[in-house]
């Protein structure tokens, strides 16, 4: 009086109805979204979506496009000078916390604050703070040095650096986070060992530590390297671009073409840009993480 | 050092090793709070401190003084004269170049958004983990990995279709709609973050529960919700703070009238009309981060414990 | 009639065959134990009966109905998990009642079922506490009660003692004996890699190893004669001695051959013909094995032997000892001591002896 074998569609059906908005993302927003975009950047609309092709038009006229070659600069001297200081002052930082201090919730708190911070405070923050006139450098000017010069927001040749402190502010106390993390997962009698065998304690770090803290690096390399590509809010807030072209990202030509300018075709081109610049990173990570463990 | 000190007092009087019991170390080490690795230590901590923690003082103080101190001073010294002048008026009656309701209205409008879509993400979200963790059908992995991949692909890439999906279901440009678009980019972490929780929960009490004759719905409110608060808590944490900071979402799919308040301060902030108020707009800057502070100083560990849940682990 | 029946159960993971084409019956109020490595689809056929996982093939009948597509709360069964799988966040009486009430039953009835198992099992002290409140073996407890209000007449019980320290598994291995006896309608199918546990409590233990069944009888048969050589290494601990040889016919009989040493088979029980001039095994457990010191006369124990190590376990110790050319251990008093390279005298107790055909690997 078996009840009849429910139809395969129909198994687990809750479960399947409940997933639907997942589903929904994932292949309507997610897939559909960005081969949407794809698609219509090999066209040549402009204020609306149009569906008149021009090959590759549009990003032969990118690539001609200073404002976009100036975006990419500085995105490729923001991007690595990021990506090293976040690494090395992270690692600093939680190698120090590492000592079995005393207070160590108090510093960890006060490294961490900032990244509770949107990137419009933070920018804004430190557009004061690097106010020429008012913040640190008429601070030093009236303690005497007449000639100080620090005002990264003013010069077009430090401005990228200037985001970038308010960057490493915000976001630098994560790394530290992520790496102490790491640092407290490594087995106690490594130490011991090291200790026994009397290696000095940098040593042990360079050598022993580090090469075993790989996947938190990767996962590091990967967090920040998709926060980097997407700076958006930090630069309008603390900056808009300016001086000039100094501090222009491709997220912010995005947006500038797709709302204001009203190139849609050009705004499509240089997201796919993006989306290529971060599948150049995120697959083979994804392919490390996820594709090699089935053969374990 | 020490070491060889013993050895030699030891050899000196002629004694056996073994009977060197009387002088040498004894009990424990000798520590001295202030040596030079301390002093080191704790001299960088503190200065990397102060690198932290410089820019929220100069933020308050800056906020408490008046105008004509602000012209003569430096943002460093602390206010001669305190004044909350520039927090009422932050508050009420600054200017964007729309209007001058000052940072009020974004914060309400903060709030109607703030609260619905942190609802509605970890309500989708938790039932999307729960799913994946307990009942798999077929399929189900592949749209949790691009779900996954999405949290990689830059917002840009995604933004004017949703636009145009918005437009279609006819919710473009409102609440609804943003709730929605919240919901929907909010989903690839916390559902990772629910599955990875109720994948660590012991299968057998899913199967007990089964046993007991509970379902899907059964046993997602009476097993596994009542046993999840923490991480329910987590998942707020994230929403709340990633929600409040948004800006790219604020101003892409809501009219002005709808403008969160990190698009209304910007706006206080980098009007060019009039005189610059440094001190209005370092009061507008704190309220605005207010929200995320408060959660971050109550919540401490759990906030930490939410970073790492974003620290995209499979 | 049966209490459960399998018929023909296979399941595929994948390509992963985890079960293969399974048989069995289970009588009404049978204590049945599932015993095999970790792996061998001892839990996997357990989670099949109870429907929390769907066969590929063949049917599963309990209590004479077809259950195969049933839902787990409507095939008449109660289960009891290895991690007790008690829910955190009721008390004891909530997690006795928590199935009642799904099923719909009266109040007056779970306040009376409840009542009765906390009786029974004697955990009326805790009705009101949290799991986290209790010790391992009032949580176990716990976890059979949740089985027994279902008043189901079949219990599934998955490694329920393996999370408890050696001193509970055995207190509680005899409150289940005794469970049962109260319970004597009631069929259990037990599921352990523990061959203690099946050895004490079953009426039958099934070995299992591949997702096959590999011998299915009583305790006394499955220790005595095991019907190959992984059911024989399986069971018993210390374990069984293998030694290689060959079978030769002599005289009336058989012989078997290993090295110079010729073991006549004369009381050996046989289960199939015995096939001569085959290579065999022969197996032998180590309180089976007689050894004398080399100078003492007997009349039982005539093969030499070397010591090799002498293994005090308590009341007894293990003696290995190398005849032929290979290793085999012996039981003895512990009061008894060997030094190693000491010359013994070995004999076997033929009728507790086991002989395997080195091929199929079958009992002969």
């Amino acid at each position: 009086m078996a009840s009849g074998r429910p139809n395969q569609l129909f198994r687990n059906k809750t479960a399947k109805i409940a997933a639907i908005p997942m589903i929904l993302t994932a292949m309507v927003v997610f897939i559909g979204g960005t081969g949407w975009t794809v698609v219509y950047s090999f066209t040549k609309s402009k204020l609306l979506p149009k569906l008149e092709w021009v090959g590759l038009d549009q990003y032969e006229r990118l690539w001609n496009t200073n404002r976009w070659i100036v975006s990419i600069e500085n995105l490729a001297v923001y991007g690595l000078s990021m990506l090293v200081l976040s690494f090395v002052i992270g690692f600093l930082l939680a190698a120090l916390m590492d000592q079995k201090i005393r207070f160590e919730n108090t510093f960890r708190t006060i490294m961490l604050y900032p990244f509770a911070l949107s990137f419009i405070v933070t920018g804004l923050v430190w557009q004061w703070l690097l106010n020429p006139e008012f913040g640190i450098q008429g601070i030093v000017r009236d303690l005497g040095w007449e000639n100080f010069a620090f005002d990264p927001l003013y010069n077009a040749d430090l401005a990228i650096f200037g985001v970038m402190l308010a960057a490493l502010w915000q976001g630098s106390g994560l790394v530290m986070v992520l790496m102490l993390a790491g640092l407290r997962g490594i087995d106690e009698e490594i130490w011991k060992a090291a200790r026994i065998d009397g290696i000095p304690t940098w040593k042990t770090y360079l050598f022993i530590i580090i090469p075993m803290l790989r996947p938190v690096f990767i996962t590091a390399l990967v967090l920040i390297t998709s926060g980097i590509i997407r700076v958006y809010d930090l630069v309008v807030a603390q900056t808009s671009g300016g001086p000039g072209l100094a501090t222009e990202m491709p997220a912010k030509y995005v947006y500038d073409y797709m709302f204001r300018a009203q190139n849609l075709g050009q705004a499509f081109a240089a997201s796919t840009m993006m989306l290529l610049a971060v599948l150049v990173v995120v697959v083979p990570w994804a392919m490390m993480e996820f594709g090699g463990r089935k053969n374990d | 050092m020490t070491d060889i000190a013993t050895a030699t007092a030891a050899a000196s009087i002629g004694l056996p090793e073994e009977t060197r019991t009387d002088d040498g170390p004894r009990g424990p080490r000798p520590v001295r709070a202030l040596s030079r690795r301390n002093i080191m230590l704790y001299g960088t901590l503190i200065v990397v401190s102060i690198y932290y923690l410089l820019p929220l003082y100069v933020m308050v103080v800056t906020s408490l003084k008046g105008m004509p101190e602000i012209r003569v001073g430096n943002v460093f010294s602390p206010p001669l004269e305190i004044t909350f002048q520039p927090w009422v008026k932050a508050w009420g009656e600054a200017c964007t170049g729309l209007n001058c309701d000052g940072l009020s209205r974004g914060f309400w409008n903060s709030v109607r958004i703030t609260i619905p879509s942190v609802i509605v993400s970890i309500a989708i979200a938790s039932v999307n983990g729960y799913g994946l963790a307990n009942w798999r059908f077929k399929g189900d992995n592949f749209f949790f990995t691009i779900l996954i991949f999405g949290a990689f692909i830059p917002y840009q890439v995604m933004l004017y279709p949703v636009v145009i999906i918005l437009r279609e279901i006819g919710l473009y440009g409102s609440l609804t709609g943003l709730v929605i678009v919240h919901s929907v980019f909010g989903m690839p972490i916390l559902t990772l973050l629910f599955r990875n929780y109720f994948t660590s929960l012991p299968e057998e009490l899913f199967k007990a529960a089964r046993v007991d004759g509970a379902g899907y719905w059964g046993i997602y409110f009476r097993i596994m919700l009542p046993m999840s608060l923490p991480i329910f808590v987590v998942a707020m944490i994230i929403q709340v703070t990633g929600i409040w900071n948004d800006f790219l979402f604020g101003t892409v799919y809501t009219k002005p009238d709808f403008w969160p308040m990190t698009v209304q301060l910007n706006n206080i902030v980098n009007s060019v009309q009039g005189v610059k108020e440094y001190n209005v707009n370092m009061a507008a800057t704190l309220l605005t981060g207010l929200v995320p502070l408060v959660i971050y100083f109550v919540s401490g560990k759990l906030f930490v414990r939410g970073i790492a849940a974003g620290a995209v682990k499979g | 009639m049966h209490s459960v029946s399998i018929r023909d159960v296979s399941l595929n993971f994948g390509a992963v065959r985890v079960l293969e084409k399974l048989n069995l019956d289970v009588g009404e109020g049978e204590f049945l134990v599932l015993l095999g490595p970790s792996g061998c689809g001892k839990s996997t056929l357990l989670n099949c009966i109870a429907g929390l996982l769907d066969v590929s093939d063949g049917q599963i009948f309990i209590n004479g109905k077809n259950v195969t597509w049933e839902q787990p709360k409507d095939r008449g069964i109660g289960m009891v998990f290895q991690s007790y799988a008690l829910y955190p966040q009721m008390t004891v009486e909530g997690n006795l009642s928590f199935g009642l009430k799904n099923q719909g039953v009266p109040r007056a009835e779970i306040r009376e079922r409840v009542d009765r198992a906390a009786k029974m099992l004697q955990i009326e002290p805790y009705l009101q506490r949290k799991p986290a409140h209790l010790s391992g073996g009032q949580r176990q407890r716990v976890a059979i009660g949740r089985a027994l209000v279902r008043e189901a007449g079949v219990f599934l019980f998955d490694e329920p003692l393996s999370n408890l320290d050696a001193k509970l598994r055995s207190e509680l291995r005899v409150e289940l004996k005794r469970l049962h006896q109260k319970l004597a309608h009631n069929t259990m199918i037990y599921v352990t890699h523990d061959q203690i546990e099946a050895l004490t409590l079953a009426d039958r233990i099934a070995v299992m190893k591949g997702g096959v069944i590999q011998q299915l009888a009583d305790p006394h048969t499955i220790y005595n004669r095991p019907s190959n050589l992984y059911v024989a290494g399986f069971i018993g601990s210390p374990s069984m001695s293998f030694l290689d040889g060959d079978i030769v016919a002599k005289g009336d009989g058989h012989v078997f051959r290993i090295g110079e040493n010729e073991i006549p088979l004369d009381g050996y029980v046989a289960d199939n013909a015995i096939r001569p001039e085959a290579e065999a095994v022969f197996g032998v457990r180590p309180e089976h094995v007689e050894i004398v010191p080399e100078d003492q006369e007997s009349a039982s124990a005539i093969y030499p032997g070397t010591v090799d190590l002498d293994e005090p376990m308590g009341a007894d110790s293990l003696v290995w000892i190398t005849f032929a050319g290979q290793t085999l251990s012996a039981r003895v008093d512990s009061s008894r001591r060997f030094s190693p390279g000491e010359k013994v005298r070995l004999g076997f107790n033929l009728s507790l002896a086991s002989i395997f055909d080195k091929q199929t690997e079958n009992r002969m």
